[in-house]
């Protein structure tokens, strides 16, 4: 990509270093437990033990006793007010608190109000609750079965633990392709449950002002303006109106998805301040952030993929079963129950594909959110990847080959695919060749075959994914009936200098420099004048926030086209001070020319100027310009990753030796943030592959609730990653841009698992589901008689 | 209880609970927010401080634990205007991205800074394998602390000349 603007300008295409780091480096961000406010009070939260079980009492005796606290709140106080429920985004029904019983372990079952933290948790330690266990049901096959519990007793007429059935695609056609097929595969794929952990747990402050009725709450939130709207919707009965709240989201110390629900305790936060008049602080410990708030995940695939013996890909079919625990309390587009997850057929060219998911209830905490991605395509993708890799072994193909021989054609373009979708540029085979390039592909191979001889065990994997983001054309993507666009509004100030504004909200991507940088591009006003706000319902426009990687090719989009319309009015205010007429005006970025006599110009500064003295008559002062952006189509970022394992043989232990991500995001914005996002991706992607799992025994006590053994990478883990890049822009984007955030998460876990399966198919290993530990490797490799 | 410390050698008296945490003296009795809370469990080392020239996880210690002795913390790190080689080096090779858990990086890189000037890649990386970042995949962190590293023993080096 040409850059079009200077290093000071610092348009598209420069690495200029973020306008966020200055506040972080020196301790000086603001994030939501950093806010104190005179007065305030302190919420902690008592949580149930049982996984199932009716609440007798809760005595709330001894809590009252302890010094500084104030009120121990029930759902018996909030069902005075009808708040002891919620809707969830996906229209379900989710407790705030429980009246009559719990339904996983960690539930919230009483808040305690105090002066202080830890008087409040001091209050939590000792309120008594009495429960009557009830049995668990965790397996959600065994959910689904004849006989099992009904856990939804709240829910009449319900008879079953079944939430929803959808599918896409031709069945028929489908059918028909593997009834023909040569060559098939099927594979059963969990892909566990796992948790973001932000290494900012959630929280907030709410403060209702009595005197002007109005509700101020910080809070860790990527969606400030949907949050706003659906507090409205569900308070409005105790007299919150929606311009007497105002949602604020401060710096946020991550979110991945995490940050997108509403959570109990920001409801009961609310509640306390609006009974009490005080500020209430609520911030959860680690163990209830991983614990309680919404999972991701938790897909039980059966995946079948069909072929002809030339190694030509055919048809795809997947059955599966989704874990949403008791509520599903999943942040997708609400016609899409299982996201878009029917990606599913990936980069390749497959003439028939049918997809079936079924949503079940169990005694776990609710969710379905994205761990960094895109509604349910890292689900898609490793499935995907996963099914060819084990394809092409099957044959005797050599993955690599087998992918170029199947990938969709960059003249393919734009593809429709299957199931659906409409992708808009791709170049597979370019990006691969350039990770097989740079990585050394076929001298990995001699080497690994040198090894396998020795006894060694090494794998190469490859993944080469198609992501789905940016979400989405009003006509097929809302969430609770709001329109997924986003905005972006601009004011130019009489100096030239400006503030930008935006309904999204970053999380640690730097969009105050890359929005900042795409104004720059566009009007040609140095990134350093630009001043980007977000997170301020009050002040910035409406849009549905920050996640599903659609920040770039939504909001981002809109600055493009804010800008334009500054431009267009800029124009004419340019073509009244040179007395020309506007078409014969010629614009670059900054600059408007007279055609043929570059010498006659008027910069962007010399127009703000003019906007506020000197505008023409009859044109309205300032020059301010707001979008509202619908894009129209998602965006398809892609790339292919190429990861090197080598596994001990006495121990298990997977160790990624190198991994080299080739990615394509369009046209890039900044290439230092790019590639930050690509490496943080990646570790999130190592992540789930090798160590994350939340798992339930069989009574539905939580295993690795906490950071003890909820295994989080750190540095020593992690490979040194490798990156590099192919640029493909978005026919239909502003800019040419698709976004990035995300792709790494999605791509990752299938090069990794392929690896691993990579060194282990001459011992007759087909699949392993991540995450792939020592254990589990250890017990294969025995299995398979491998012995030290 | 009465307790004294010295943050960023500036000295601070208040009264606390025998059980406060340093990390809630910090950051709610003193107000210096810039050191951060992650897990509670001394694993994730977003609360990392500098305690008599050790990094310790300030969820860990008890403030009265801390009396009578010396603590920095990322607050102390500019000088006169002058950000630290860490500070420059975060900002330079983008180690940092939501900066949550930036500073207990900082602090951590400092104290091990201090006695391993010239480290190598593999010996940073397990320095700071006590602190969690979930957004840069460490590859940017090293490199800010090699940054440091080498502006450090320039500095040093040119010290030492005069």
């Amino acid at each position: 990509m040409t850059l079009r603007t200077s290093p000071e300008v610092g348009g598209m295409g420069h690495s200029i270093k973020r306008k966020e780091d200055p506040r972080f480096i020196r301790g000086k961000g603001t994030y939501v437990d950093d806010v104190v406010l005179p007065g305030m009070l302190y919420l902690d939260i008592v949580r149930s033990p049982h996984a199932h079980a009716k609440i007798v009492k809760i005595d709330a005796t001894k809590a009252m006793a302890v010094p500084g606290v104030l009120a121990v709140i029930t759902g018996q106080d909030l069902a005075k007010y009808n708040l002891h429920w919620m809707p969830t985004l996906m229209s379900d029904t989710q407790m705030v608190l429980p009246v009559e019983k719990v339904m996983y372990q960690a539930q919230e079952v009483a808040a305690v109000l105090a002066t202080s933290r830890y008087a409040a948790a001091d209050g939590a330690a000792v309120v008594e609750v009495e429960y009557d266990p009830l049995p668990a049901v965790v397996d959600p096959h065994k959910a689904l079965e004849p006989g099992a519990p009904v856990l939804r007793t709240d829910k009449k007429d319900k008879k079953d633990n079944h939430i929803w059935h959808w599918e896409w695609g031709d069945r028929a056609a489908t059918d028909r392709a593997f009834a023909e097929a040569d060559v098939t595969v099927k594979e059963q794929i969990y892909i566990p449950r796992i948790h973001v952990a932000s290494i900012e747990t959630c929280g907030c402050i709410a403060h209702f002002d009595k005197v002007d009725g109005k509700l101020t709450v910080w809070m860790t939130t990527q969606a400030p303006h949907a949050i706003r709207t659906v507090f409205a919707l569900v308070a409005g009965h105790v007299g919150l109106a929606e311009h007497k709240i105002r949602i604020i989201s401060p710096d946020i110390g991550g979110g991945f998805g995490g940050k997108v629900p509403v959570y109990p305790g920001y409801v009961i936060a609310v509640a306390a301040s609006v009974l009490t008049g005080k500020p209430v602080k609520w911030i959860e410990d680690r163990m209830e952030n991983l614990q309680a708030d919404s999972f991701a995940r938790d897909y039980h695939i059966t995946a079948e993929l069909a072929g002809k013996k030339d190694g030509t890909l055919t048809a795809l079919r997947i059955k599966t079963l989704a874990d949403h625990g008791y509520t599903d309390a999943a942040a997708n587009p609400s016609k899409f129950p299982a996201g878009l997850f029917h990606v599913c057929t990936g980069s390749y060219d497959l003439k028939a594909a049918h997809v079936e998911v079924d949503g079940a209830y169990t005694n776990k905490p609710p969710g379905g959110i994205a761990y960094r991605c895109s509604f349910r395509v890292t689900e898609a993708v490793h499935t995907i990847e996963r099914m060819v890799d084990i394809m092409a072994h099957q044959l005797g193909q050599d993955p690599a080959a087998f992918r170029m021989k199947n990938f969709i054609r960059p003249e393919q373009f734009p593809y429709k695919s299957a199931l659906g979708w409409e992708y808009d540029s791709g170049n597979y085979g370019g990006a691969l060749q350039k990770a097989m390039d740079g990585i050394g592909y076929a001298e990995l191979r001699r080497e690994q075959a040198e090894k396998r001889k020795r006894g060694e065990l090494m794998g190469i994997g490859i993944s080469s994914f198609t992501e789905i983001v940016g979400a989405g054309p009003s006509k097929h993507f809302d969430i609770l009936g709001l329109k997924m666009f986003d905005s972006c509004e601009i004011r130019i100030h009489p100096t030239g200098k400006a503030i930008a504004r935006f309904g999204t909200k970053s999380q640690g991507q730097g969009h105050e420099t890359t929005y900042a940088q795409i104004l720059a591009e566009e009007l040609g006003i140095p990134a350093a004048d630009i001043q980007v706000e977000e997170g301020d319902t009050d002040t910035a426009p409406y849009g549905l926030g920050t996640y599903a990687s659609r920040s770039t090719p939504v909001a981002g989009a809109a600055a493009a086209v804010a800008s334009r319309k500054i431009i267009d009015k800029g124009r004419k205010i340019a073509a009244h001070l040179l007395e020309v007429a506007p078409e014969d005006l010629v614009y670059e970025p900054g600059k408007f020319s007279v055609k043929g006599s570059p010498n006659r110009s008027k910069t962007i500064q010399d127009v703000a100027f003019a906007a506020y003295t000197n505008h023409p008559q009859g044109m309205e002062a300032g020059l301010e310009a707001v979008s509202y952006y619908d894009p129209p189509n998602l965006t398809y970022p892609f790339g292919s990753y190429i990861c090197v394992v080598d596994i001990d043989k006495g121990t298990g232990e997977v160790k990624v030796r190198r991994f080299l991500a080739i990615d394509d995001c369009g046209n890039i914005i900044n290439p230092m943030i790019v590639q930050g996002q690509v490496h943080g991706g990646l570790t999130m992607g190592l992540a789930p592959a090798l160590f994350e799992e939340i798992s339930y025994d069989e009574f539905g006590n939580v295993q690795g609730g906490s950071f003890i053994d909820y295994l989080l990478p750190t540095a020593v883990e992690t490979p040194k990653w490798e990156t590099g890049h192919t640029v493909t822009p978005s026919p239909h984007h502003p800019l040419g841009a698709k976004g990035v955030g995300e792709s790494a998460t999605v791509g990752a876990p299938a090069a990794i698992a392929n690896a691993v399966v990579d060194a282990l198919w001459h011992l007759g290993v087909r699949h392993v589901d991540i995450p792939i530990t020592p254990p589990k490797v250890w017990k294969l490799l025995r299995e398979k008689g491998v012995t030290e | 209880m009465r307790v004294q410390v010295t943050i960023n050698g500036e000295k601070h008296e208040a009264d606390v609970e025998p059980r406060l945490l340093l990390v809630h003296l910090i950051r709610e009795v003193l107000r210096l927010t810039g050191t951060h809370i992650g897990c509670d469990t001394t694993h994730c080392g977003a609360c990392t401080v500098i305690l008599d020239g050790r990094p310790v996880k300030s969820c860990t210690v008890f403030a009265v634990q801390a009396h009578e002795r010396e603590i920095m913390t990322v607050e102390g790190l500019e000088q006169n205007g002058a950000l630290h080689p860490l500070q420059e080096g975060f900002m330079a090779e983008h180690g940092l991205q939501c900066g949550y858990c930036t500073p207990g990086m900082l602090m951590t890189s400092h104290a091990f800074l201090a006695k391993h000037p010239a480290p190598s890649e593999d010996e940073i990386r397990h320095a700071i394998s006590g602190n969690l970042c979930r957004c840069t995949g460490y590859v940017n962190i090293v490199k800010a602390v090699q940054h440091a590293a080498a502006k450090l023993r320039e500095t040093a080096g040119a010290g030492g000349a005069r």
